[in-house]
């Protein structure tokens, strides 16, 4: 039954995922396409694409794309495929959540105790460290293309880098304006 | 002052905003949580951030939920989490229906040439106005650079980096009682 499968493959890639949407990618293609064959590794490479260029949380993007495939593959009608999307979007969420809620209970509760407020504070200064690491990892020829290739795209992407991070930092411009600019920047200069 | 319809909206808008993923989100979310709606404080926010690392599941829900769970409770946190995955649902779902030749597009291609180095900005933004928040020191300058060192050239995962500064935070703190 590919819904119950459904379910449990991403319940379970939900909760051993611990390093974000990319890092799920990864999770999603071992269980979809070496270990249940739901689709070929083309047609995941492109629900990748896909995922990375749509709004939201790449892990959900990938999950609803994989529902809807999945299902089609199984070869039931658009309409279960649309409930196969929902039901392996939501089967990611759910038992994160549930952890979540014991989790957040917790801290509101001991958020007054000294090891609680020493723990925290250290981790503060560990999630600076993480952000600017997720921004350098991020600085590659995928993102700003390759200098060897294209000079101008270099050169373009570098310059909407400063600008967005000037435009964010000291002028503290909402970022949808900043995302809107940058795409119509793109349309228009390339 | 915060309503289910008010935390299903933002994070609504939040998810429909965000492109390139969980951390991409987090620039977006602290002006609107903090700044706009001003749900928590910055410190509170980067608590959130904590959580959201150190627990399964994909970052910008656990961010949505924690947040919805602080202000309203379960129903709060759901409403969060669910505000935050259904525009993506909604557009993917689209996709798969509709635009079967999105992928392929030259003008979305071009938008994203765009947007993509800003992604990275919006990324690397929040990092230096949390720096001070954080009560960055002389003496503690070192934690964010050596976690940013290990995570970004050598590949360790961010949870050990978490695991052993809670464990770090807290033997200090019980060492100067």
């Amino acid at each position: 039954m590919i819904f119950l499968k459904l379910f449990y493959v991403f319940s379970k890639i939900g909760i051993f995922n611990f390093g974000g949407g990319y890092a799920m990618l990864s999770l999603i293609q071992d269980e979809v396409v070496n270990k249940h064959h739901w689709m070929t590794i083309d047609e995941f490479t492109d629900i990748v694409a896909i995922s990375q260029s749509t709004p939201g949380p790449i892990g959900i993007n990938c999950a609803t794309y994989t529902g809807y495939t999945a299902v089609i593959h199984e070869g039931f009608p658009t309409w279960a495929a649309v409930l196969g999307a929902v039901l392996a979007s939501l089967s990611v969420i759910w038992l994160p959540f549930i952890l979540m809620v014991s989790i957040s209970k917790f801290l509101l509760k001991h958020s007054q105790s000294k090891a609680v407020t020493d723990i925290f504070g250290t981790l503060r200064l560990v999630i600076v460290g993480l952000l600017a690491a997720a921004a350098i990892m991020l600085m590659s020829k995928e993102n700003f293309g390759d200098p060897s290739e294209s000079v101008f795209t270099f050169v373009v992407s570098l310059i909407i880098f400063f600008m967005s991070f000037v435009g964010t930092r000291l002028y503290k411009i909402h970022p949808i304006i900043i995302i809107l600019l940058c795409g119509l920047a793109g349309l228009v200069i390339y | 002052m915060s309503t289910y319809t008010d935390i299903f909206l933002t994070f609504a808008k939040i998810g429909s905003f965000t492109l390139g993923g969980g951390f991409a989100m987090v620039q977006m979310m602290e002006k609107e949580v903090v700044d706009k709606k001003q749900w928590l404080s910055h410190e509170e926010f980067m608590d959130t951030l904590v959580v959201a690392q150190s627990t399964p599941g994909l970052f910008a829900i656990d961010m949505a939920s924690h947040i919805g769970l602080k202000l309203k409770g379960v129903k709060g946190g759901i409403v969060g989490a669910l505000g935050t995955a259904l525009p993506s649902i909604v557009a993917i779902l689209l996709i798969a229906l509709f635009f079967q030749t999105f992928k392929g597009n030259v003008y979305v291609e071009k938008i994203f040439m765009g947007v993509r180095p800003c992604v990275v900005a919006l990324i690397l933004a929040p990092c230096f106005g949390m720096a001070s928040k954080a009560k960055l020191s002389k003496t503690n300058w070192w934690i964010p650079v050596v976690t940013a060192l290990l995570i970004a050239a050598f590949g360790v995962s961010p949870i050990w980096c978490i695991l052993a500064a809670g464990v770090g935070g807290f033997l200090w703190g019980q060492w100067n009682k």
